[in-house]
């Protein structure tokens, strides 16, 4: 069985959209709970726009940051290809042009999803209806990736769908470590600040760790360990260190199928065995963002590799 | 035709059951209307999920349309069936060899049965198909033939659509939609299946291959996008077959063979099933501004490096022009008279047909000679004494492009309303597969329904549905 090229382009950004709506989805949620909790400022809202890789679009279109329209650009505005709405839309889309290489459970979960988040944003979402709308979106994205791993095969096919959910997931955790590096410097750390508490929650928050750190360290939140946990745990499926094995790993796959590796294979080695290998020491030591940025430019490198390795445009 | 009273496929002329109906109206009337209306709704649901729907040319993308579906099916009885299928295999046989014969030695023309400027100077005559022998000897792979019933006996062919035809995702969505919803109805009835079509499809398709062909023939299905109004169909049967969808940009000419770009480089491709027109299949041999198609695609179709899924070329053989020529055709090629009855017709082209059409307008159904989808006709029974008028002057402007049927009386079939059962006009069109194996014909097809009370327009762009179509095991 062949995969045309252009199929497996599709499967690719159809993950990498249902992977961005969770995300976006995760990140208002993280911004309405510090907002709620906490004395909190518009500020919260640029560092959740940033996150989202979206501040530019957003300011151009406002200018001025305001709660309610950083909620409403984020979850349902045209103008943002990254609104869940935005994302949806095209993953279905996406998914239409597959459609013969899903099954059709699949299908319908990612048509489903659409059809009852489009209803769910038709119009502008309420504070009260909030909670349930964002709980919504990530029930619909658990939905498809349930679809994907009860009923799919094991081949190319589901590898192509599983390094386009891993690249946007690496991608957007470095945004959001990003965005916030600076609160994790042990320069920046007035211990026990009530303020640099809020900060490393909102981390933690934006990639679903809470729980899951306090199971590895402990109650005490500590900045170097939240790096390490976010930059290193491989049991920590958001972690950098997971997404680039996961990359890696399903590259590997495809190279066993075809009987062939090719340049996107050598870029996943340097970025899990070269960049990720080093201790979060030197990693602090010559600088988390320019670590942050050389990571993020490495899954786009890979991203753009994967894209002629495998013949998606040409 | 026109004097006598409707005839009802359920309840004939004069209200006495039909035999077929009996296990539809048993169960119908045993039925709570509601329980079928909230069953109607789910059957709505179920086709919205799977994404069945359609696009309307001229409106914005924004909404996908369903066609509706009425959940009373359509009954025909076997016998009524093993003779209407041996009619549309006639006929099918029949088109087959007139392309053959009118792409090669003319027999038909030279004999006189059909006159030389029907076929030379129309637009769907491709000269570039002159002396091309498609693999298999097969033009019409595909074929939906329109039919309409007006009596007891009586099937009339309306169009013989031999170029694309669609329509066949709904005789099976439809058939699996009923299975779903009402399974106790197929256990009291013997229904004829239509579940193998799509595996017919492929095998009809491999048995079609270019000769040279090693191994198993390797198909793809060639759609204009995801945004074509019928791209459900194309990706539903590109599924179904186990075989890969492909448009324009997944395909270039490679070493001589058509190929697609895969993961893993470019792959030759055997037989494509195109639902592409001809005219946008290949820019360098036909339409120029075309970027559906593939640029030289038909230069390895010539070579007999390819097989075409329909032959190109094959709309001389429905054209409504040529339409008016098939019992000739049918009786030149088989040697029998045909077994379906074709609509009579007058061709505007030739002066005292246009009188007699000028002077008949509000009787007549006027259509253009290569429109579809029921744009561009005048059905003059219904037609405003004003568009008869604006009608009447584009046909003086331009005869030849007009051909006029008397308004036939279309046979009803009950559907499911509001008020109870309810009468509607009903078309019906089987789907035939060909191949050097044999003619095949899915029992049933797709029944399209005016659902508008008095209307005779099934077209599902004008306000038709559709509903399942039972052939009976007896």
């Amino acid at each position: 069985m062949t995969t045309l090229g252009k199929t497996a382009g599709g499967l690719y950004w159809m993950f990498r959209y249902l992977e961005r709506s969770e995300n976006t989805a995760r990140m208002i949620e993280t911004g309405q709970r510090i907002a709620l909790t906490r004395s909190s400022d518009d500020d919260q809202w640029s560092s959740v726009l940033r996150a989202s890789g979206t501040w530019d679009g957003f300011v151009a279109k406002h200018g001025a940051v305001g709660r309610d329209a950083a909620i409403d650009w984020m979850l349902r505005d045209a103008d943002n290809p990254s609104s869940v709405l935005s994302v949806v839309k095209t993953a279905r889309d996406n998914a239409r042009v597959v459609r013969t290489a899903l099954t059709r459970e699949v299908w319908e979960a990612v048509n489903e999803a659409w059809m009852t988040l489009s209803a769910a944003l038709a119009r502008r979402v309420t504070d009260r209806d909030l909670g349930q709308v964002l709980a919504l979106i990530r029930q619909r994205a658990a939905f498809v990736r349930g679809a994907i791993h009860g009923t799919m095969l094991r081949n190319d096919v589901y590898d192509f769908c599983r390094l386009g959910m891993f690249a946007e997931r690496a991608d957007c955790t470095a945004r959001i470590l990003d965005v916030k590096y600076f609160v994790l410097l042990p320069s920046a750390s007035a211990v026990g600040s009530r303020l640099d508490d809020v900060q490393w929650e909102t981390i933690l928050r934006s990639v679903s760790g809470v729980g899951a750190y306090q199971m590895r360290y402990g109650q005490e939140l500590c900045p170097r360990a939240i790096a390490e946990f976010i930059i290193h745990d491989r049991a920590m499926p958001r972690s950098l260190a997971f997404c680039a094995h996961k990359l890696r790993e399903n590259l590997n796959y495809i190279a066993q199928d075809y009987g062939a590796r090719l340049p996107a294979h050598d870029l996943a080695d340097a970025l899990n065995d070269k960049l990720l290998s080093r201790p979060i020491g030197a990693i602090f030591e010559s600088g988390l963002h320019e670590f942050l940025v050389d990571f993020q430019t490495c899954i786009g490198r890979l991203s753009a590799q994967i894209e002629i390795d495998y013949r998606f445009y040409r | 035709m026109t004097e006598h009273a409707t005839f009802d496929e359920m309840w004939g002329r004069d209200a006495a059951l039909r035999r077929p109906y009996q296990a539809i109206e048993s169960w119908f009337s045993a039925e709570d209307p509601a329980r079928l209306r909230r069953k109607a709704r789910e059957a709505e649901d179920l086709f919205r999920l799977t994404g069945i729907t359609f696009n309307v040319y001229g409106q914005s993308e924004a909404r996908e349309r369903l066609i509706p579906f009425d959940i009373v099916p359509r009954v025909i009885s076997g016998r009524e069936w093993d003779r209407l299928s041996r009619g549309i295999e006639q006929r099918v046989r029949a088109i087959n060899a007139f392309l053959h014969d009118i792409y090669h030695r003319q027999e038909i023309l030279r004999a006189g049965r059909v006159p030389v400027e029907a076929v030379a100077r129309n637009a769907a005559f491709l000269p570039q198909m002159i002396g091309v022998d498609p693999p298999g000897g097969v033009y019409t792979h595909i074929v939906g033939t329109d039919l309409v019933r007006t009596g007891e006996d009586e099937f009339y062919v309306l169009e013989d659509n031999a170029r694309t035809p669609s329509g066949v995702s709904y005789m099976l969505e439809n058939r699996e939609t009923m299975l779903h919803m009402f399974p106790e109805l197929f256990m009291q009835t013997r229904v004829r299946p239509v579940s193998s079509y799509p595996s017919m499809l492929h095998r009809s398709l491999c048995a079609c291959a270019p000769s040279g062909v090693s191994g198993r023939p390797v198909v793809g299905v060639l759609t204009p996008g995801s945004y074509n109004s019928a791209y459900y169909e194309h990706s539903f049967l590109a599924d179904k077959m186990g075989v890969e969808l492909v448009e324009g940009h997944d395909l270039r000419v490679v070493d001589g063979r058509l190929a697609m770009r895969t993961t893993q480089g470019y792959r030759a491709i055997d037989v494509l099933y195109r639902r592409v027109d001809d005219d946008w299949i290949d820019p360098l041999n036909f339409n120029p501004d075309s970027a559906l198609g593939v640029p030289g695609l038909m230069d390895v179709y010539r070579a007999g490096r390819l097989t075409l899924a329909n032959a190109p070329g094959t709309g001389i053989a429905d054209d409504k022009a040529i339409y008016s020529y098939m019992p000739e055709i049918v009786e030149f090629y088989t040697g029998e008279k045909a077994i379906l009855k074709n609509v009579p017709t007058w061709r505007c082209a030739e002066p005292e047909a246009l009188a007699y059409v000028l002077d008949n307008l509000s009787k007549l159904v006027v259509k253009e000679v290569h429109g579809s989808g029921g744009y561009g006709m005048l059905i003059g029974s219904t037609a405003s004494k004003k568009e008869i008028a604006a009608f009447r002057d584009k046909l003086k402007a331009r005869p030849g492009n007009y051909i006029a049927q008397p308004t036939l009386a279309l046979s009803t079939v009950p559907i499911f309303t509001r008020a109870g059962l309810a009468p509607r006009h009903v078309d019906l069109r089987p789907f035939v597969l060909v191949s050097p194996e044999g003619v095949s014909i899915t029992p049933g097809g797709l029944t399209r329904v005016a659902l508008k009370k008095g209307s005779l327009v099934v077209n599902s762009s004008q306000g038709g549905g559709t509903k399942d179509t039972w052939v009976l095991e007896e």
